[in-house]
This record gives C-alpha cells, structure tokens and sequence, in this order.
C-alpha cells in the first residue's frame, strides 16, 4: 500500500484484481507523486480529474469481475497524441491552445482496455531532438544525478518527459514515438525500457506527424514486461492509418518464456564506433556474456553501410518534416501572428511559432526538396536506405536478432551539447538504423556506469518479431539484475 | 554546393517562414556545415540502387468508395483563430 508509484504494471494489474488496493488508491498516489515532483518539469498537462473518472469506472469494473486488460492502470501520454478535448502542444509554441476534437487510435486503444491518462508530457517541438531541451515548454530534467553533484541532466528526447516520468514514478508507463531514436535513447539514459516496434504495427493516426516514414508509437515503462503488455493493447491495425499492418498482434506477454537457448544473437562489428566510451563497450561485452550464459549463440555480423544512416536520415526526416509541418499557417488551428497580408501572417506565424531546431530543420528539408536538388539529396538518401534495410536482410540470414549499445554515452548536462547540432545528432548514432529499415528495436535498462548513471542495451529485431525482443530483452534485464530507482531529491 | 545567404532568403521564402536579416547568414553557415556533414553519401555508388519506396513490405488496402465521415464543420473550425460561421478568416487575398 505505501509504495504504489513503484509498482510495476503486472504487479498493479494483478493487485488490482486482487482487491489488494483500488484503482483510486493507484491513481491518487500518482497524482500526489506528480503534485511533488513538478521540478522535473515532465508534464504540460496534467489530466488528475480525468485519471480520477477513468478510476471510478475502473473501480466498478474491477468489482463486477469485469475488467479489461489495462484496467485501472494510470500512464503518461506524450503530448504528440491528439487527446479529445486536451490541449495537445507537441512541444511547440505553434499548437497554442489546441484542443482535439478526436483521439489517436492509440490512445483510444489504450483507454479501451480500461488505462487512464493522468496527463500530457513534454518533448522536445514536434520530437525533434534528443535531449529535451527543444521544447516549447523548457527542459525536462532527468530524475537520475551524477553521484556527489547536482548538475541537472538532460532526460534524452525527444520522449524526455515520458521517460522521466516513469524513471521517477509518476507514472506506471507511458506512450511515446520514435523516429530516430526518440523512445530507446531516452529510456536507455533514464534507466527505463522502451520499444520502437516495426512500422506499421502502431498506427500513426492522431499522432502529430514529424517523418511519416519513420515514425512509430511505441511503449517506456519501468520493465520489458510491462512494455509487452501495453504494446500489446497499444498496436492495431487501423483503417486511418493505411500504413498500420494487418496483421495478428501476438500475446507478446506469453511469449516471454525467458528461454533464449539457441537463439543466434548477432553482433554488428560496425557499432564499434571510435571514441566509444570503455564503459559502453564494456557494458556491450557483458550482454554478450549474459546472452552466452543463457544459452544463445553469438554470431559476428556486418552492417556495412552503417556510417551512412545518420546523414541519410539527416535528410530524409527533415524533407519529410518540412511536408508534414506546411500545415502550421495560422489559419486552421494554434498561432496567428498577424501580418500585412495572408503570406506575412504565414510567415510571421511560423517564426514565432517555430523554434530554431525546428525552422532549421524545416529549411534543410525545404532546400533537399527544392528544384534540382532532390535527386543529389532526397533520392540519394532513400537509395541509402535501401542498401542500411539489406544489410539487415543479409545479417538476418545469420542471425536472430542483434545486440548492441542504445547510446553512445549516459544522460549528459543541460546545454552541453546545443551548440553544435551534430554532436546532439550523434546521439542517434545505434538507433537510427532501426528507422530507416523499418525494424523493432528496444532498449533495456542494463546497468549503471561509474557515475551512478543508467546505460541501455538495445536488441533489433526482424521486421513484426516484437516477440523475440521481448524474449531476450527479459533475459538481459533480469542478468543485469538492477533496480534502477533514481534518488527522490526533487520531491517537495 | 554551397548556401549563402540569398539561398537562405530564398528556401526561407518557399518555407513561409520570416527571418530577419541578421539570422540569414549564421543560418547559411549552420545548413553548410550540415549540407557538408551529408555530403559523405556520395562516397557511395548507387547507379544500381533503387530508392526505398515502402518500409515494410505491404501492399496498400483498398477500402470501400464511400462517404465515412462529414458534417463535422463544428469540430474541424473550433481550433481556428479566427474564423465565423465555421468559416476560416484570413487577412483579405483579394482586392
């Protein structure tokens, strides 16, 4: 009873429905846990009335013997889902009191299985970054500190406020979106789980476009359980979303054998990047002894055009984001700044409205698109991606799944890295391949490093093999055998 | 291929976004250090390469040829800044 907030959501769910507390207890114990942690700046809304209702009903179902599978179960949404009727900012100053009048299918699936929304969280604008420090409504600050220091630290991004949130306990889990790297990062340096699933088996509809070829919902919580538990109410095939596959959703949940025996785990020799820090390729090496001890084999791979995956994306995103992002003029929805005719008030609109990593990203992607540059640029770059997607192909002739870091280093200092948007964009450096093939990849808290700071490890997958990530994942996370439960120091 | 600052003038223009004077140039500079940094791809052949079209491998759903929604003009103008009627309202276009 004194200790809800850590509750994971298997142990929430079946205490639940044990009647060992009730979904109101659950619930008001987080709302008081984020009444006291507001110095972490995680959320832009917070939704208590409605996490309160959702509970009431919850609570009826629970005693009717009629409970769904996330019943009563309290979660963070990133404000990039379209929730009806709550202000949806996508971290930006342009979505200004913007109120959807519908719900993103996976939010409405969410709330279907009976889970209830105790608010909206911050990210960096419109999920472009890898820090938080983007957003609109300022930073969110990692609960995690360097040990002896007080030097507030970046929560990676652009899911910083749904991985803070959950690191922190104020919330079971929450949703967030990859594009880059946007859930494994963050969840990797806060010392969380989270999967970027294969595209298409979330649907994107009601969720604030960023690259709509690259973007894909998916779940941080505090376990690989609880992230195959809610991924698998969170995927459906949807008939908004014509890129949502229509396929089963496996019992993610019962394929969790924590069997990993013959399992071919591939190691991609290209991940060895220079000036990786020891303590990463230490902590790599231990997952491979972790797997080993299991029981799974561990095969050399190569991934040939690895090196090529950040600049390729670093003009497909853009291009797709400056398409994607036209829809912000003033005129249907957000800011108006007014101006002296209708292009002034567009233009007035997306200055103020836009902030720099947005407007600069917004401008490379109008200039790859621009006449005579979008086939030395936007074609180039999709031909890359086709060669980084066959690498996988050929990889997975060998092997299984692949093993390897989720970032290249621990969470780092707010506004230690701003100046210089490539050294931010190398964040991205392991994650970004998953995107731009396609693939499932998940980041597992794998220890911390000689800071008292969280490292992840991420597993990628074959394109719809969620299952096996979930699988292996467990495995890594029970070898590794960490609590990961930042110091409550912000509490007031 | 190298930006100055007219071509920062220019694909700001074609974004719709107003930027002042003074940010054009630190701007050009910041989209030539990036236009560098991706310029790498090139060491690439991919005569033969074909772009990828399609993440997955998936053929798009044909659904039914019928009205699924409409009569929603309340919900789709609430959102506007300004509008009547549930009508948009912008600065006037034509004289």
């Amino acid at each position: 009873m004194s200790d809800l907030t850590g509750l994971t959501i298997a142990e929430a769910r079946d205490g639940l429905r044990k009647k060992a507390f009730s979904a109101r207890e659950l619930t008001d114990a987080h709302i008081k846990a984020i009444e006291k942690a507001r110095a972490l700046n995680a959320f832009v809304t917070e939704t208590p009335e409605l996490a309160r209702a959702g509970a009431a009903e919850s609570d009826k179902r629970l005693a009717a013997g009629s409970a769904r599978a996330l019943e009563g179960i309290p979660l963070g949404i990133k404000d990039l889902f379209c929730t009806k009727g709550v202000l949806t900012t996508a971290g930006s100053h342009i979505l200004d009191g913007f109120k959807p009048p519908y719900e993103s299918t996976v939010t409405r699936n969410l709330w279907d299985a009976g889970a209830t929304m105790l608010g909206k969280l911050n990210m960096d604008e419109f999920a472009m970054g890898s820090s938080n420090e983007t957003s609109y409504y300022k930073p969110v600050i990692n609960p995690w500190r360097r040990k002896g220091s007080n030097t507030p630290l970046v929560p990676g991004g652009s899911s910083g406020g749904s991985a803070a949130s959950v690191a922190a306990r104020l919330v079971l889990g929450a949703t967030g979106t990859d594009t880059g790297g946007s859930i494994r990062q963050p969840a990797a340096v806060t010392g969380i789980a989270g999967i970027k699933p294969t595209y298409g088996r979330c649907s994107r509809w009601g969720i604030v476009a960023f690259a709509s070829s690259l973007d894909q919902a998916g779940p941080m919580a505090r376990t690989v359980r609880d992230c195959a538990i809610m991924l698998k109410t969170m995927a459906s095939h949807d008939p908004m979303d014509s890129t949502s596959v229509d396929m089963p959703v496996p019992d993610y949940e019962t394929a969790m054998t924590g069997n990993v025996k013959g399992l071919r785990v591939g190691i991609p020799k290209e991940y060895r990047i220079d000036g990786m820090p020891a303590e990463i390729e230490a902590l790599w090496q231990k997952g491979i002894e972790w797997l080993k001890a299991a029981g799974a084999e561990i095969v050399d791979v190569s991934l040939p055009h690895t090196k090529y995956a950040l600049p390729a994306y670093y003009i497909v995103a853009p291009a797709e984001a400056s398409s994607n992002l036209a829809r912000y003029d003033g005129v249907r929805f957000g800011l108006r700044v007014p101006g002296k005719d209708i292009t002034s008030m567009y233009e007035n609109t997306r200055a103020a409205g836009f902030g720099r990593e947005v407007q600069r990203r917004i401008l490379i992607g109008t200039y790859v698109l621009s006449a005579g540059y979008y086939d030395a640029y936007y074609i180039k770059a999709q031909k890359l991606r086709t060669l980084i997607a066959r690498d996988f192909d050929e990889a997975y002739k060998k092997c299984d799944l692949l093993l390897t870091p989720t970032a290249p280093g621990p969470a780092f200092g707010i506004g230690e890295k701003t100046d210089d948007p490539i050294s931010m964009y190398l964040n991205d450096v392991f994650t970004v391949t998953v995107n731009l093939a396609g693939l499932p990849g998940i980041s597992v808290p794998a220890g911390l490093n000689s800071e008292g700071l969280p490292l992840g490890l991420q597993l990628i997958g074959k394109a719809f093999d969620e299952a096996t990530l979930f699988r292996a994942g467990e495995v890594i996370e029970k070898a590794a055998g960490m609590t990961p439960r930042p110091q409550a120091w912000w509490e007031v | 291929m190298s930006v100055d600052k007219n071509t920062v003038r220019r694909v700001a223009k074609l974004a719709r976004i107003a930027f002042p004077e003074e940010r054009l140039e630190p701007m050009a500079g910041e989209l030539n250090r990036l236009l560098a940094w991706v310029e790498q791809l090139n060491e690439v052949d991919t005569s033969t390469v074909e772009p990828m079209t399609s993440v997955v491998k998936m053929s798009l759903k044909m659904r039914d040829d019928v009205v699924s929604d409409g009569g929603q003009a309340e919900a789709v103008t609430k959102n506007a800044p300004l509008g009547e009627d549930h009508y948009f309202a912008v600065p006037k276009v034509v004289e």
